[in-house]
């Protein structure tokens, strides 16, 4: 339909999705975390295996994603934090730019230490 | 209004009060995660720098509780509203549903958190 369409194409509408989606994978991540960290249970060596298994460029490009995810949630939900408590609407666009700004700049950042 | 409308109204309330609280406080720790996990990856991660700086660390202790227990409030809620949209599933089956992944979420948090702790 015409209004959905329209909808779509509106930057809020995108900003909305990728808060959606990174929450939902940030959150099917969340058990995986955990359970690494838990190897440290079974001692050092047990948290260095799962380390060392982590080197791999495949698992090195998830661990870049999920820094990214994790990134655009907060810069995200930051942007809706200040559009519910503060009055900044006229921001908004300002806001979507400044959260995708810094999403990539935390990406970058992590790139460049990794 | 019936008793069961004001029911739902005070608990979306509630809820909506949850996610929004939690989420302040996962904006703080979320800063200083992103911050300490881009410097700990800076000379390749190992478990030596990790529990090094956890172990014995009641600072480190209280605030992965903290993250946890913010966590483990914050995106049960969320995907509760994801679940009720996306499958227009409502009612007491997606409470429990919403309940326990938040419970579960607590508890493989917890152990994580005592985990690079001892």
């Amino acid at each position: 339909m015409k209004s959905d369409f329209r909808a779509r194409s509106h930057p809020a509408y995108w900003a909305f999705a990728v808060h959606r989606l990174s929450g939902v994978l940030l959150a099917l991540f969340l058990p995986l975390h955990f359970w690494a960290l838990g190897q440290a249970l079974h001692g050092e060596a047990g948290l260095d295996a799962f380390l060392r298994w982590s080197d791999q460029p495949l698992v090195k490009f998830a661990e870049t994603a999920l820094v990214l995810l994790l990134a655009a949630h907060l810069t995200g939900g930051l942007r809706l934090l200040a559009l519910e408590f503060l009055a900044w609407r006229n921001w908004q666009k300002g806001l979507l730019a400044a959260a995708g700004g810094a999403t990539l700049a935390v990406g970058l950042l992590f790139l460049l230490n990794l | 209004m019936t008793s069961d409308g004001k029911h739902s109204v005070r608990t979306q309330v509630l809820l909506w009060t949850a996610q929004r609280a939690s989420a302040v406080v996962l904006a703080v720790c979320v800063l200083v995660h992103l911050a300490t996990v881009i410097y700990a990856v800076r000379n390749g991660l190992s478990a030596a720098e990790l529990l090094g700086r956890t172990r014995g660390s009641y600072g480190w202790l209280g605030f992965y509780a903290i993250f946890v227990a913010a966590v483990a409030v914050h995106a049960p809620i969320g995907l509760r509203s994801v679940l009720a949209e996306t499958f227009n599933w409502r009612g007491t089956g997606l409470d429990i549903t919403v309940m326990a992944m938040g419970l579960a979420l607590a508890a493989w948090g917890l152990r994580a958190v005592y985990a690079v702790f001892i």
